[in-house]
């Protein structure tokens, strides 16, 4: 480990001089856990966090005999993946035995597929409009996990994630930047989030990024050799390893010297790049067709019914909230970070007929409950049908928007109309001139001295004037009405 | 060994089980004792590894096909009682914390496993003598070899120590010890059969198979463990068709003699038993029709690619890490080539070595993917004749009748006599053998193949054979 | 394409095994026989064969997504031969050691 070669953090913080002269070339690849409820291949558990090797069985134990058996909704989850992502779904892939020793490998060899992918030749939209290839898509198993610091001079094996199903995607080499990096893993996860195929936890393990990156002098057009980083276990940690090791690679290259192919590992506690241990022996994976297992035949019919599934995309969506409904673009954003709350927006929006109402209450006071109260909005106990009719009641002046949060607070406890609930808590809107003027008078009687100031011309004070009309009615008075009152005794 | 019950075949014993259940602890014990009294001394047959207790065996039995009927199982075959050990030091002592498929289905039958018999190391062989436990003898002749890999069950079948026995088969390795000792030995279609608990030598050709003293028995056993398993994605989901039958006319059928199966070189003796067989077959109303397979001769070479190269990937799980032998060390890779230098025996070793090669970098393409190409010109040649009207297929099961033990020291040379077998594991098709004869007193195996799911079409015919030979089956 | 000396070491090594220098040259010369019986096949055509045999293979069938593992019979501590807290143990590893990938 201390022969490994090591750029650190601090020095490199900044871009050498000489960095805008090189172009940094990356490109990605990311294994993603598919949402399901149990392995790839057997019917354990995919829980996480359950105790070491208690979600094991013959087959993800690789016991002698046992054979693997895909798992349907795997497969769903894959194709809905790679449809999303623009891929071609092929109508046959093959699985393939990867093989290599590991003590987390149970069989010896890994599930994947190789020369007959699932899916190819996909891409990834930038909100600045720059469009990503994607390579190719292929099913495969995860290994377990190993522990290398719990007991003394021992590895501990914890085969509960052996056999958890993942898809690997493999991007272009068309990244130039660590932030279009970035940006390329949030539009990815986004994406996959958003149509159910995975909860793209890094910490959680449900999404891992593999980094290949070189440099080239500016208007080169061949690619350099390239190093994979690994060991990447956050969105900024892959942009800062980015940075650290193009920096590595320019160096090298401005001294004259050369960069080898080879795997670098990611110090998230130094911030550092270094060199993997050497391997014994080269890598060869020995692939050849899984005879346990049949090609994977997907018909047309299936392929569209899959494609049926997939929910409008975030991108789309933000721009249909923009355009058709008026919503700022920063408040799109907001509304389609999830697609629960994408959806419950839109029933609002539909049912009120006000976008721009509609986003400013979910925005303000649904969020800001759900947050409170935990859960999802699927459960929310204020329906999109009558936060629209607390909407409508605003826009028609029988409640202010004061009385309107109250009757809010209200609805989240009991079912009921909101007009109901306005009407027997007294919430409603209150524009009857006589009931406005014996408010004012209250108020003129208590603060004698700002009303007289007003009265001489002090114009500012109506303001203030108003807010007391409003705090003795419990906000019931009808501001605009109270204004037009106030300023005839200006 | 006095007259038993036991010697009246699984249809006979199930019917007597059925009247009386008790009969069924006599049958057992008698098949017990007969594990006992085989073994015995300087040549004893070594046939069964892992002998089951006589209590709690018989208790309630389902009232099956198969109620009390004693069997034998390969010891790559998982049961929950008894060790599955393969034959392998690498397995000593290994009791499977789950069962295979067939073995489940048998039970619920009610058949009786009284034993797991012995086997080349993980089914590579053709002798029996690759067993780490020591080599089985072949019941007729105790100089000689049963055959293998599954040898135990071959021998302990044609001992009468059970009726039914199961075995499997990469490259032949039911229908060889069958016809090296006399029983009937079947290969059904791949898919046919669930392989969930088989422990795999090489995934793509492996069958479980079944052995019977008749083809009576064979058929039942067949039926029994036929059908789709949930475990396993290479098993058919088609139903399984009824398999038992009786001797009957095969006016009209098309019997095919694929010229290449008898060459020049062919025992003269071997192919006077064929000849008599096919005269048999001729008066039972059947029309023999020569065919040509055109590319068997590279039947061998292709399935020492095809089964070394899947092994090497099957027998990488055997790691001492979370099962089976272990050879501790301070470093991984101490424990990783410790284990397995000292778990796996030579000719497992040798084949590893021969199916990582063929797989390796460069060398897929002229090996590996070259042999798929040419398996799939075989499969081809049998797609051919079977859609030309041909019925069955007739051959003999192998070149020789069984060598004595010891002879064979040449790797090759033992997998020639593979030669006529492998080539249905290679094309998926069914094929067994069945008594046709004796040569110097050594049995001689007539082989039937059928197309893809023709059993019972296989069976038809192995019947009407059986009884047309009568007793000249065994002379 | 004769196997040398060093292609057993390297495919022993490949395969976890380890072969005596005093067994080497024996399977040295027995994988050269076995092989020189496969020269056979390149003199055959077929180029394509197998896949095309693949191409109308009837496809697999899937597994629903519902739990329910066939249950081990024994916990894991009755037959593996290392274990602790749960877990299956080996020789210390240093993390990411021979660098295999998922
Ligand atoms: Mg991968
Ligand atoms: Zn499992």
């Amino acid at each position: 480990m201390s022969a490994a070669r090591k750029q650190s953090a601090d020095n490199s913080a900044k871009p050498t001089s000489t960095a805008g002269d090189w172009e940094m070339v990356v490109g990605l690849e990311v294994h993603v856990q598919l949402k399901t409820r149990t392995k790839a291949f057997c019917a354990c558990s995919t829980n996480f966090g359950d105790a070491p090797n208690s979600n094991t069985c013959p087959v993800c134990l690789a016991l002698p005999g046992a054979l693997p058996v895909l798992n349907a909704h795997a497969v769903d989850l894959a194709a809905r993946a790679a449809l999303a992502l623009g891929c071609t779904l092929h109508h046959r892939s093959v699985f393939a035995r990867k093989n290599y020793f590991y003590p987390d490998l149970p069989k010896g060899y890994q599930i994947s597929q190789a020369d007959k992918p699932l899916a190819t030749g996909g891409h990834v939209t930038l909100a600045d409009g720059k469009v990503l290839g994607i390579t190719r898509i292929h099913m495969e198993e995860d290994a377990g996990k190993s522990v290398h610091d719990r007991f003394a001079g021992l590895t501990a094996i914890d085969l509960n994630r052996s056999g958890v199903p993942l898809i690997e995607i493999v991007g272009e080499p068309e990244i130039r930047s660590a932030a279009e990096a970035g940006a390329y893993l949030k539009a990815l996860r986004e994406i996959l989030v958003y149509c159910g195929v995975s909860d793209c936890s890094m910490e959680e393990g449900s999404l891992r990024v593999d980094a290949n990156v070189s440099a080239r002098p500016r208007g080169e057009a061949e690619f350099r050799p390239r190093t994979e980083i690994k060991n990447l276990n956050s969105f900024s940690n892959v942009e800062r390893a980015l940075e650290l090791e193009f920096q590595r690679h320019v160096a090298t290259y401005e001294a004259g010297g050369r960069i080898a192919q080879q795997t670098m590992l990611f110090d998230a506690v130094r911030q550092e790049v270094r060199a993997a241990r050497s391997k014994e022996g080269s890598h060869d994976y020995r692939y050849f067709p899984e005879p346990d297992l049949p090609p994977l035949v997907l018909q047309t019919e299936w392929i569209e019914h899959q494609r049926g599934t997939i929910p409008e995309l975030p991108a789309a969506r933000r721009g249909r909230f923009v355009n058709a409904l008026g919503v700022a673009a920063a408040d799109a954003e907001v509304l389609t970070a999830e697609r629960d709350v994408a959806e419950y927006f839109e029933a609002v929006a539909a049912a009120s007929g006000d976008g721009k109402a509609a986003a400013n209450w979910v925005m303000g006071e649904v969020l800001a409950a759900l947050n409170e109260r935990g859960g999802d909005i699927g459960a929310f106990p204020v329906e999109a049908s009558r936060l629209a009719a607390l909407i409508a009641l605003v826009k028609a002046g029988t409640l202010s928007s004061t009385a309107a949060k109250t009757v809010f607070q209200v609805m989240l406890a009991e079912p009921g109309d909101p007009q109901a609930i306005a009407e027997r808590d007294g919430l409603l809107q209150v524009g009857d001139d006589a009931a406005l003027v014996a408010w004012i008078d209250e108020v003129w009687a208590e603060h004698p001295d700002e009303a007289a100031r007003f009265v001489a011309g002090e114009r500012k004070l109506q303001g203030v004037l108003v807010g007391f009309v409003m705090k003795k009615s419990k906000g019931r008075a009808d501001p605009r009405k109270v204004n037009q009152l106030l300023a005839g005794r200006g | 060994m006095s007259a038993s019950l036991l010697d009246a075949g699984a249809a006979a014993i199930a019917a007597a089980v059925h009247a009386d259940a008790s009969v069924a602890d006599q049958v057992v014990a008698t098949a017990l004792e007969r594990v006992r009294s085989t073994h015995e001394g300087a040549q004893g047959l070594n046939a069964v590894l892992h002998r089951a207790r006589a209590e709690a065996l018989t208790g309630a039995l389902p009232d099956g096909a198969l109620r009390g009927v004693p069997v034998v199982v390969k010891d790559n075959i998982a049961t929950l009682e008894l060790p599955t050990s393969c034959g392998s030091r690498m397995l000593e002592g290994w009791v499977s914390p789950y069962e295979a498929t067939v073995v489940r289905k048998l039970r619920e039958a009610g058949a009786v496993v009284v034993g797991k018999t012995n086997m080349d190391e993980f089914a590579m062989g053709s002798s029996t003598e690759n067993s780490a436990y020591g080599p089985t003898r072949n019941p007729v002749d105790r100089s000689r070899a049963p055959g293998g890999s599954s040898g135990g069950s071959a021998a302990a079948v044609a001992a009468a120590i059970a009726p039914i026995g199961l075995g499997s088969e990469t490259g032949g390795s039911v229908r060889q010890p069958a016809a090296f000792c006399g029983v009937v030995g079947v290969k059904p279609t791949y898919g046919r059969v669930s392989r969930f608990g088989l422990v795999a030598f090489a995934s793509s050709l492996d069958a479980v198979g079944v052995f019977g003293r008749t083809v009576d028995d064979a058929a039942i056993a067949t039926e029994t463990i036929s059908g789709h398993d949930v475990h396993d994605a290479t098993s058919s989901d088609r139903g399984v068709p009824t398999m038992r039958g009786a001797p009957g006319s095969l006016d009209g059928l098309v019997v095919g003699i694929p010229r290449e199966y008898f060459p020049d070189s062919l025992h003269p003796d071997v192919r006077a038993r064929c000849d008599r067989a096919l005269d048999a077959l001729r008066s039972l109303g059947a029309v023999v029709r020569e065919v040509s397979l055109p590319h068997t001769a590279l039947a061998i070479p292709v399935y020492y690619i095809i089964a070394p190269a899947e092994a090497s990937a099957n027998l990488a799980r055997f790691d001492g890490v979370r099962y089976g032998l272990r050879a501790e060390s301070d470093s991984l890779r101490g424990l990783y080539d410790g284990t397995r230098a000292r778990g796996f025996g030579p000719e497992v070793t040798r084949r590893i070595l021969l199916g990582t090669y063929v797989l390796s970098a460069g060398f897929y393409d002229a090996y590996y993917r070259k042999a798929q190409d040419v398996r799939a010109l075989i499969a081809r040649d049998f797609d051919a004749v079977f859609s030309s009207g041909v019925d069955v297929l007739f051959t003999p099961t192998t070149p020789t009748p069984a060598f004595a033990l010891g002879a064979i020291s040449d790797p090759y040379e033992m997998y020639l006599s593979d030669i006529f077998t492998v080539t249905a594991n290679l094309a998926g098709i069914p094929a067994m053998s069945l008594p046709i004869g004796r040569v110097d007193g050594l049995p001689v195996g007539g082989q039937l193949l059928a197309g893809h799911f023709q059993e019972p079409q296989m069976f038809r015919v192995a019947y009407a054979l059986e009884d047309a030979l009568g007793a000249e089956a065994h002379r | 394409m004769a196997v040398t000396p060093d292609d057993v070491r390297h495919v022993a090594q490949l395969a976890r095994l380890e072969i005596p220098e005093a067994e080497l040259a024996m399977y040295v010369d027995q994988l050269n026989g076995i092989l020189a019986h496969m020269e056979e096949l390149r003199a055959v055509g077929g180029a394509g064969a197998a896949a095309q045999a693949e191409s109308t293979r009837e496809g697999m069938r899937l597994r629903p997504d519902t739990v329910g593992a066939v249950p081990l019979a024994v916990p894991l501590e009755s037959f593996a031969a290392a274990m602790r807290d749960g877990f299956f143990l080996v020789p210390r590893l240093a993390t990411h050691e021979a660098g295999e990938e998922s």
